[in-house]
């Protein structure tokens, strides 16, 4: 993945507010590249409430978030903007006036003309249990995701949580696994029911260990983990471990950006109003991550602030050239963008 | 009004008036009590509203929902009288409600 991906704008994130950025650049013949942390688009409203009913969408008197999400990904098809899930914008730097170089955790390398951050409240990221002293153990012994399988042959696993993560590597790693033993705070998984069945038939067989109850300690030196102690209802127990995958759910975290010479307010970053522009131009914030006087985190506010953004991110990607505006309603060129002249 | 005293990790203790009809997470979140994240606004998505019921009040409360014990996988020092303050709604039966918040929501 060494090739650098050229794109016109980088939108980070692909939340409402992106998706419909998509839209609003998409009217001036500008491409985009999407990037976002979780394994699908709409954020907030695909991770936190799918099925919850919003009623201040302009025009639309009720829809959920999924429905939002799509109805947002149809009114962006003409525009074919490339997503890139389950990946995070690490590093952004300025390398021309202006152009800026983008790297992934994955590896990935953008060099995009204009940057839009509509991060939200910043990137979905796993919980960390709060386990005194836990922190040397994070990356040595104790990890939030599985990167490489492989990594856990022959060693005494232990898994903590109950949803379709927690029951999936268990199923996964326990053939290659030393000895597994998925921890629980009660004796029912929320998981797909095939999976609790396949867990429950390897418990039943003794091919791996299930204990009810909650981490409370961890023992070891130096972040290698040698044992954990379980909270059970009958006392604590003592289990030797050499690794450990905690699944509890994901939480909003501000992530790398905080790191990327951008004037900070808290976790905001600080627009113009004008086109919601950050300190460096060419880099724009858009959405609930941005600040302004009578900044009001609402979708139709990003909505707004994603099309005066396009609006000036024209004169970065097409210098030479005079931005005409024109409505969807009556402009064929603009109808022909969107497919319908 | 019905009243809600919420006790934090460190002892604090805040006795205020709660509205008919809303949550006790709102009822948190309007009064500026420590302890109370509520990331997802109330759609019982993020188990970062945790408290933990006195116990003298957990029948009035009653216990959580499926759905709502689903989430409290999510959330960490759970205990048999633990919730989520956006699935309890504020009533007359619960006016006097004690609750304690926890030392930390998992952010």
């Amino acid at each position: 993945m060494s090739e650098t991906i050229k794109t016109d704008v980088l939108i980070i994130g692909a939340g409402p507010i992106a998706l419909f950025a998509v839209f609003e650049l998409g009217l001036l013949d500008i491409k985009a590249h999407l990037v976002d942390i979780l394994d699908k688009v709409g954020g907030q409203c695909a991770e936190l409430y799918p099925e919850k009913p919003i009623y201040d969408i302009p025009g639309i008197p009720y829809i959920t978030g999924h429905g939002l999400t799509e109805a947002l990904m149809k009114q962006i098809k003409p525009f074919h903007p490339t997503f890139h899930l389950n990946e995070m914008v690490t590093t952004l730097q300025k390398t021309g006036e202006p152009l800026f170089l983008a790297t992934t955790d994955r590896g990935r390398v953008f060099e995009a003309k204009v940057v839009a951050i509509a991060a939200g409240g910043g990137s979905f990221q796993p919980k960390r249990p709060p386990i005194n002293g836990i922190e040397p153990y994070e990356g040595k012994s104790v990890y939030y995701a599985v990167r490489k399988m492989e990594m856990f042959r022959d060693k005494q696993l232990m898994i903590v949580g109950g949803g379709d993560s927690a029951l999936d590597w268990t199923l996964n790693l326990q053939p290659i696994a030393k000895r597994l033993t998925l921890v629980h705070r009660r004796d029912e998984f929320r998981g797909a029911p095939d999976s609790v069945n396949k867990m429950r038939a390897l418990v039943a067989s003794g091919e791996m260990d299930m204990k009810i109850g909650q981490v409370t300690a961890l023992e070891g030196d130096d972040g290698v983990l040698t044992a954990a102690s379980i909270k059970t209802k009958d006392g604590v127990d003592r289990i030797e471990c050499d690794a450990m995958l905690p699944f509890f759910g994901l939480t909003m975290k501000l992530g790398p950006v905080a790191d990327w010479g951008l004037t900070m307010e808290e976790e905001l970053i600080p627009v113009d109003t004008a086109a919601f522009e950050t300190n460096i131009p060419g880099i724009f914030a858009i959405g609930d991550i941005n600040t302004y006087p009578g900044k009001l985190k609402l979708i139709l506010s990003g909505f707004h602030e994603g099309a005066l953004m396009a609006q000036k991110a024209y004169h970065y990607v097409y210098p030479d050239k005079r931005l005409v505006f024109q409505y969807t309603t009556s402009s064929t060129s603009l109808q022909k963008k969107l497919g319908v002249a | 009004m019905p009243k809600i005293t919420f006790i934090e990790h460190d002892g604090t203790k805040h006795t205020v008036d709660a509205e008919l009809g809303s949550t006790v997470m709102e009822t948190a979140l309007r009064n500026d009590i420590g302890g109370i994240v509520a990331e997802c606004g109330g759609s019982c998505t993020c188990a970062t509203c945790l408290v933990h019921v006195d116990e003298a009040w957990f029948a009035k409360t009653g216990g959580p929902s499926a759905e709502e014990n689903d989430m409290l996988d999510s959330a960490f020092e759970v205990k048999p009288t633990s919730r989520l303050s956006c699935q309890i709604k504020v009533s007359e039966e619960i006016d006097g409600l004690v609750v304690y918040t926890p030392s930390y929501q998992g952010r």
